[in-house]
Parts: C-alpha cells; structure tokens; sequence
C-alpha cells in the first residue's frame, strides 16, 4: 500500500517545551554540540492512490484534525517519492 | 433553567459543574458527547478533564465529538457556554474562541489556588463580578498556557474579550498572563481555572467561582 506521510510541527514562533526538555537533556549525556531541537509529530497514512484527489484528501485531514493551525505548520508527501 | 454539562471519554469535572449549577440554584442536566442532543437545555458547560486521553492535542477530538455540532451551532446563534480547562482548549480547537492551549512553559503540571482578576463583567458568565474584582480559583493543568498572534492578542485586549488575567504568578506562561476570553458576542467564555471547584467554604479556597453560574442564570432568567 501507498503512504502518505503527514508532518507536523509547531510553528517558528510558538514555544516548544518538549523540544526544550530534549534539548535540556542532550548535555548531561555528552552532547554539547546541538544548539536547539524541536519536537513534532509524523503521521502515516496508507491510502489505495497517491493520485492528486487523494493527497488533497490528505492535506484536507492535516488541516482539520492532524495540526492547528494557530500554532503548528505541517507539510504532506508521498512516501518514497 | 437547565444548564447542560457535556460528558466526553475522559471528562473529569462533569459531576463537579454539574453539582455548582444546582447550588447556584439551576438544573444541571448531564449531556453525553455521542449524542446530538442537547436536550433543550439554556445554556452549556464543557467541563474539565483529559477528554480522548489528550491524544493528538488537548480538545482536538472532542471537536468533533456529535454532540458538539450541536454546541457550535447553539453558540453561534447566542448560547451561553463556558468552558473549563479541558473545555477551553475544546473552544479553542473548535474556532468558538482564537488562539490555543499548549503545554505549560515550565513544563509541570500546576495545581494552585490562583489569584485572578475579572476584566470582563459584561459576558453572560460575569456578569455577576464587579469590574477588577480579585477572585481565588483553583487552578490546574499541564497544557494551559494561552498564546496567539500578536494581531490577535491586541484584538482580544482592544475589544475588551480578555475576561480573566492572572495576578501576581503567571502559573503556565500564557501571553500577557491571560486566563480566559470571550468571543465577539459574549455568550462563549472559556478559562483554564476551575471556577466549580470554588462554590463551598468546605472543599475548595472559598465561593469566589459560584458567581459563574449565577451570572449565567442571571443572564437566563434576563435580570443580568
């Protein structure tokens, strides 16, 4: 089957205190070189058609319910494409 | 007049909204999220909780639970609805009221008795308060702090919709320490505070959060 892969992450702006707790947690296990990290979500969505219909269908379902708008930005592809 | 408290999966804080409305003096009736029905109730409270687990994000799907297709459209048309923590992040998500809820800036969960101020007497949930009153409510979340575009947020204060403001500790780092907002109307009020768990001198840090449903009752009954 098909995949489409939905990201999500919080947008530019918006704190992220998940992000800031990895990031918190990265120098007491030795790594002192990453200077920020945000925390997302991905989703996997198995469709029959990666036809244009389909992703719209898609991009309709990351819009509503798989992010917020107000404060998270998501991007949609094809798995593998 | 009968104030409907919507159950979710997951709902905490039903028995205890349900419970304020009758010692303010109202009928609580219990509505049940897998329904569209509101069971001609005057006005609707979305109460506390962790509604679906919080999974994907807090309120994102108790949107679209049936029973709020009835809320959207009941408040659209000027039912009064408060929503209480978990509710107020289902207003959000449902667009009855802008901006979101994210998690806590220091990343705890908080549970305080929370100093408040009312800005806001106009709405159909304070109008019992006098404007500027200082009001203890129990607060307590882990994704409470309110944030929104700059735009908004000065829309929100212009308009006068910033109904509750925190006093004296910011408790989850919402933006310009706001607690809870109105919509254009008035009728939608959501906070993160837990007004229903301040209606007894017993349990609880007083009665500051009865006016609450009073105000709505007042409002109901056309005296406010």
């Amino acid at each position: 089957m098909p995949r489409v892969v939905v990201e999500v992450m919080p947008k530019p702006e918006i704190l992220d205190p998940q992000g800031k707790a990895v990031h918190g947690a990265l120098p007491r296990l030795g790594f002192d070189g990453i200077l920020d990290v945000r925390q997302g979500k991905r989703f996997e969505l198995e469709v029959t058609e990666t036809d244009e219909a389909t992703l719209a269908e898609v991009r309709e379902i990351a819009a509503t319910l798989l992010s917020n708008p107000v404060i998270e930005d998501f991007a949609v592809r094809i798995e593998g494409a | 007049m009968k104030i409907g408290v919507v159950t979710f999966p997951g709902s905490l804080d039903d028995a205890d909204a349900r419970r304020a409305v009758r010692l303010a003096g109202g009928e609580p009736v219990a509505l049940w999220h897998d329904e569209h029905d509101l069971k001609g109730v005057d006005a609707v409270i979305l109460p506390g909780g962790f509604s679906y687990g919080d999974y994907l994000r807090c309120g994102a799907i108790a949107r679209f639970a049936p029973v709020m297709t009835e809320v959207v459209a009941a408040a659209n048309g000027g039912l009064p609805v408060l929503g209480i923590c978990n509710g107020f992040q289902i207003l959000c998500e449902s667009h009855l009221l802008p901006g979101a809820l994210i998690r806590n800036d220091h990343r705890t969960f908080i549970c305080r008795d929370q100093l408040l101020r009312v800005e806001n007497v106009g709405t159909a949930w304070t109008n019992g308060y006098q404007a500027g009153q200082e009001i203890v409510i129990p607060l307590k979340n882990g994704e409470g702090g309110f944030v929104a575009d700059d735009a908004t947020l000065d829309r929100l204060e212009g308009e006068g919709r910033v109904v509750f403001r925190y006093v004296d500790v910011n408790p989850n780092g919402s933006l310009r320490d706001i607690a809870g907002i109105t919509n254009e109307r008035g009728n939608v009020v959501g906070l993160m505070p837990h007004p229903e768990h301040a209606i007894e001198e017993l349990c609880g840090p007083g009665t500051d959060g009865l006016g609450f449903f009073t105000s709505a009752l007042a409002t109901l009954a056309g005296v406010a």
